[in-house]
């Protein structure tokens, strides 16, 4: 068969061969996930505990530019994932400032690209949600001795199902990313190779049983997140 | 040495002055009544003792110390000796129980027995576990209350506290208030309602116009020769 021209019957046969794959739970199909998962979950929490508590601030604090600051957060919304993998690479190479960290081509490389692709929209939906909670509440929960911090935290609690929206939001960016993964990880069978890389390789050399069955699980993780997004929002 | 003291104390948003030179001595098992219309500066003056805005000019001290000279963790140690409840009170997210024992949480303490002790004070026995946010407009003024008392604070600020609710269940915010006389609190109460004031208040403190232009026992300012004063200012029921 010529590469890059498939039949009707080939992507049916393609398909079911892809569900197989799934089912019998394929050692490298398996691998792939485990590794998008555990990239960009850790990607996602560490992205959380900065984002979360520096959007806060930003919500909370009165200073000159904050307007202008949050104007940039939104533009960065569309960052493209290619532009921060370029970043992400001059700051990781052996002669960027983070180049002694010896991180390039590895996963905790692709998590510090994730998380950087992400922050804008963690740290712009925070700001937007706690945007929504009446000041009241703050001067409820001050008024009742509530330090700087525990006031942050009930605000945040008041709003959890849009900050757990947020998170899934910037959960749902990073593991359907390629730029940073393919630029960061350098899509090392095995190491670095997680589903949206493999995706694009394997379809490049033709295996398209391998590239459909991974497209369905990253299809799968993105309807569920959407899914658990929907229920949130409807609270 | 007064207990609280308000001296020459003044607030002002944006050029425009909404309290002027406000003073006067608290002590301890008081419950000062502060009546005036809508405006006049009430809410402010609560606002300013409980440090959660700060005076344009004057000062605020307790136990003669200068709470505005203070930082931001010993303004924190000194607002946790008061509690304030709301003209129209937030409910926090969660149940009855998480609302009532939110100031004790967050100063690391955990009494269920407190708690309980609280809810039965305002006839809420029971309603622990309850969606805060389900309840009528009189319940969740007392658990605002509720939530206040848990704390014993030793001031206690009260923002029109019966506003807006049925005869019953400001009755019974009444009742309450009333319990704390002779007792170690401080209570400030901020009224438009004449009778209210006349029935809790130890002493009583007239605003207008962001001034204080009278003070004294209930008996006192709500004089007769006062009565076109009073009718000026506020609610008689």
């Amino acid at each position: 068969m010529k590469k890059g021209s498939f039949g009707l019957e080939e992507i049916w046969g393609g398909l079911l061969r892809a569900f197989e794959l799934i089912i019998t739970l394929d050692p490298e199909v398996v691998g792939i996930t485990a590794r998008s998962l555990y990239i960009s979950l850790a990607s996602v929490f560490l992205s959380s505990l900065i984002d979360i508590p520096l959007g806060a601030m930003i919500e909370s604090k009165e200073f000159w530019g904050k307007r202008g600051i949050i104007s940039l957060i939104h533009t960065l919304y569309s960052l493209p994932t290619v532009t921060v993998g370029l970043l992400v690479y001059l700051i990781l190479s052996r002669n960027g400032p983070l180049g002694s960290l010896e991180i390039l081509y590895t996963p905790a490389g692709m998590v510090l690209g994730q998380m950087i692709l992400i922050t804008p929209i963690m740290i712009g939906l925070t700001i937007s949600a706690l945007g929504e909670v009446s000041p009241q509440v703050k001067d409820t929960a001050k008024s009742l001795g509530a330090s700087e911090l525990q006031i942050m935290i009930t605000t945040i609690n008041e709003v959890r199902s849009a900050m757990l929206a947020a998170v899934l939001l910037g959960f749902g960016r990073a593991i359907s990313e390629v730029g940073v993964a393919m630029m960061i990880g350098g899509n090392i069978r095995g190491y670095t190779r997680v589903l949206t890389t493999a995706i694009s390789l394997e379809t490049s050399i033709g295996n398209l049983e391998l590239s459909m069955a991974l497209g369905i699980i990253l299809l799968s993780i993105s309807l569920l997140v959407n899914l658990v997004m929907n229920r949130l929002q409807r609270r | 040495m007064a207990f609280l003291e308000l001296e020459a104390l003044g607030k002002a948003y944006g050029g425009v002055d909404v309290l002027q030179g406000i003073s006067i001595n608290l002590s301890r098992g008081e419950i000062l009544g502060i009546i005036g219309p809508t405006g006049s500066g009430k809410t402010t003056l609560l606002r300013l003792v409980n440090l959660l805005e700060a005076p344009s000019c004057g000062n605020i001290r307790l136990e003669g110390l200068t709470l505005n000279d203070l930082t931001e963790k010993e303004k924190l140690l000194a607002r946790r000796r008061m509690a304030m409840v709301f003209q129209r009170p937030v409910m926090f997210k969660g149940s009855v129980q998480e609302n009532v024992s939110y100031g004790l949480k967050i100063r690391g303490k955990k009494d269920q027995q407190i708690v309980k002790s609280a809810l039965e004070a305002v006839n809420l026995s029971g309603y622990e576990s309850r969606d805060a946010s389900c309840l009528s407009g009189g319940e969740m003024q007392r658990i605002a209350l509720a939530r206040a008392l848990v704390l014993q604070p030793e001031i206690l600020l009260l923002d029109e506290p019966t506003a807006n609710l049925d005869p019953k269940s400001a009755a019974a915010i009444d009742r309450i208030i009333q319990s704390l006389v002779g007792q170690s609190t401080l209570v400030i109460l901020a009224t438009h309602n004449m009778l209210q004031c006349k029935r809790l208040a130890s002493r009583v403190a007239v605003l207008m116009k962001g001034r204080m232009v009278a003070v004294g026992k209930p008996e006192e300012v709500f004089d007769l020769r006062q009565e076109h004063l009073m009718s000026e200012i506020a609610v008689p029921w």
